[in-house]
């Protein structure tokens, strides 16, 4: 059982933050916090000068962090940083081409020395992941896929070729608070589980609130929250980490 | 694997999950129409009877006098309906989304024309129209916002990264994994995830088509170079892609090199950029070490694009295709040139590939001939180029 999986022993909080929003520093003892608090797993974001998956909190994010001059590699020493003490499964959020032109296999094997879990790229479906996947196997990296609210037939082989969890896209649109969650999520998480009874389902998109996780979690085996939470660190900025730290509790609570 | 829509290493399907099934649907749909005589009929119809298709292949015979080479022929597209070669793509796709049942059409426009000609086509066809346009082009274009707004579309200023066409695609995705079902993406250029590449080259590839059949009712043979602007690339395509057959004939894409390719504002793409994975394709970007997406920059808000369409990856890379940068004032000293000399305005974009036929002709033979596609018109721009000299001239 891969670390991912460990993750989802009971209902798994997944947080999401941008890496170097609004500063290093600042990123990793928002992730210190996180783990204290009770995050499952966490997805670090690593910046993209045009996130087209994004909504307009997590694309500021972006924008901060890159106006700050962060590249990858400082987003690779920050995890090396982190390893020192943090536990949790953490899995890297970003674009193909930030992964592309490091060099796949640089990248992934980067990856492993620093100690990451997994990797999430919303732009790189079913039908490109051969690229990726397979290096990241090499590597002891989950490729982690996404299964969409327009997804239908496709759910099944998406499923069953699916390694660490599934990402259940919640709504249609980018990522984003949303004030109702109108997807049949339910149905969703039922076909990924028909065609794969194993693997770990997390929903992620529009979720803010911890009756909204309250609800997710009944049906999925976790909840992925990112824009609630990067919203509050472009509000805060340095002085976001108590504020991401009792929001992080409050969720964990509602779902357990 | 199968790997879907490719030329050479290039292109591909890289885009949200989410938008997956409405590109295979797009493709089952475009599989289907393509050969369906009464859709053929129709698209048919609308270029010959609304876009005023065939755009003529006119002899420029002061130009070519006057370079003292080649002979120089200029693809009118200019004189197109709604001004450019944009009308061609967007008639073939939104004859294709209606076909499908879309009643909504959404695009990105970077100078305006491709938004123009889907306000129009949408207006034609009794749709809703959304344009995303970065809101500098918002200023630089002022005219065709207004014209897009008289046609019923609405636009949308887009105020992310550097608020120019790069920003516009990326809003226009979005947008689209937003509101699927009654929305057709629209897309402007042969760039962008399969299959849109092969759908706008096919939609534009009547522009080599009929160079062909005119230049031998002129001529009785091929020409020797065709000579056309690149952003994404789809005039260009448009242009060469009966020739690519036919190796005798040199493929000469025109990209905008802005304040030259040794500088940091450019939109040169083939010259300065390198392999990348971005708007839902594999092919040549402009970006740094960290495969962060460039800033770039042309006068020219039609080309400035820091991507190219994948086809024309491929053909650079096995040497098919010329890709030659042109700079800001090459263009503009072109753009004047074509007026005072042809009394012919043509698009700043277009202006590009007139720079480079005055450096090519007079170097070739007089009984070679150069094809340039003027791929629009020149009036949108002439506000721009008047500030550009110091004229203080708004619209």
């Amino acid at each position: 059982m891969s670390n991912i999986r460990q993750a989802f022993e009971k209902k798994a909080f997944i947080p999401f933050v941008t890496c170097g929003d609004p500063d290093l520093e600042t990123t990793k003892q928002i992730v210190l916090a996180m783990e204290r608090a009770g995050a499952s797993l966490i997805e670090l974001g690593i910046p993209f000068s045009d996130p087209t998956a994004e909504g307009v909190a997590i694309q500021g994010a972006n924008l901060r962090a890159l106006s700050n001059g962060i590249t990858t590699d400082d987003v690779f020493a920050l995890v090396k940083e982190l390893r020192e003490t943090v536990k949790v499964p953490l899995v890297f959020m970003t674009y193909a081409n930030v992964v592309f032109s490091y060099g796949i296999e640089r990248f992934c094997r980067r990856m492993a020395e620093v100690g990451m879990d997994g990797m999430i790229l919303p732009d790189v479906p079913f039908e490109e992941k051969e690229e990726f996947a397979p290096v990241c196997r090499k590597y002891g990296i989950d490729f982690i896929p996404l299964v969409a609210p327009t997804s239908e037939h496709r759910i099944e082989k998406i499923a069953k070729n699916a390694e660490g969890f599934v990402y259940c896209v919640s709504s249609l649109g980018v990522t984003g608070v949303r004030k109702e969650i109108t997807t049949d999520v339910e149905r969703m998480v039922s076909l990924v589980k028909k065609a794969n009874p194993d693997i770990p389902c997390a929903v992620g998109f529009g979720i803010s609130t911890p009756e909204q996780a309250e609800q997710m979690a009944k049906i999925a085996d976790g909840v992925i929250v990112g824009s609630a939470i990067v919203r509050e660190i472009g509000r805060c900025g340095r002085d976001s980490v108590p504020v991401v730290s009792d929001y992080v509790k409050r969720m964990v609570d509602a779902i357990t | 694997m199968e790997q879907k829509g490719r030329f050479g290493i290039h292109g591909g399907q890289y885009i949200p999950e989410t938008l997956m099934n409405a590109v295979i649907e797009l493709e089952e749909a475009y599989e289907h129409y393509k050969n369906d005589p009464e859709f053929k009929r129709e698209l048919s119809a609308l270029f010959n009877e609304y876009a005023g298709r065939p755009s003529r292949l006119y002899y420029a015979k002061k130009m070519t006098e006057e370079l003292g080479g080649a002979k120089i022929y200029l693809k009118r597209e200019d004189l197109n309906h709604t001004g450019a070669h944009k009308i061609n793509n967007v008639l073939g796709q939104a004859l294709l989304a209606k076909k499908m049942g879309k009643t909504r059409l959404i695009a990105e426009t970077g100078a305006g024309q491709h938004g123009v000609a889907t306000a129009t086509a949408a207006a034609l066809m009794n749709m809703e129209c959304v344009v995303y346009m970065g809101e500098e082009d918002t200023k630089r274009q002022a005219l065709n916002v207004y014209r897009m707004k008289l046609l019923g579309a609405s636009v949308v200023p887009v105020t992310t990264g550097t608020a120019t066409l790069k920003d516009a695609v990326s809003e226009a995705m979005r947008e689209w994994t937003n509101r699927i079902a009654d929305t057709h993406y629209c897309l402007g250029s042969v760039m962008g995830p399969h299959p849109f590449p092969t759908i706008v080259r096919d939609f534009q590839s009547v522009i080599s088509e009929e160079i062909k059949t005119q230049l031998y009712e002129k001529e009785g043979r091929l020409p020797d170079a065709v000579i056309a602007c690149v952003g994404g690339g789809s005039n260009a395509i448009g242009s060469f892609y009966h020739f690519i057959g036919e190796p005798s004939v040199r493929l000469i894409g025109c990209e905008a090199a802005g304040r030259g390719i040794d500088t940091f504002e450019t939109a040169a793409t083939v010259n300065t950029g390198k392999l990348g994975i971005f708007h839902g394709m594999k092919s040549y970007f402009c970006q740094d070490e960290f495969g962060q997406i460039a800033p770039v920059y042309s006068i020219s808000a039609g080309l400035d694009y820091p991507g190219v369409g994948p086809e024309h990856a491929h053909l650079h890379d096995i040497g098919r295709a010329q890709y030659v940068p042109v700079t800001d004032d090459e263009a503009v000293e072109a753009f004047e040139y074509l007026a005072k000399t042809e009394g012919i305005i043509p698009a700043i974009e277009s202006a590009h590939a007139v720079a480079y036929a005055k450096k090519l002709a007079p170097t070739m033979k007089k009984d070679q001939i150069i094809v340039v596609t003027v791929s629009g018109r020149g009036d949108k721009d002439c506000a721009a180029i008047a500030r550009y000299r110091g004229e203080n001239i708004y619209e």
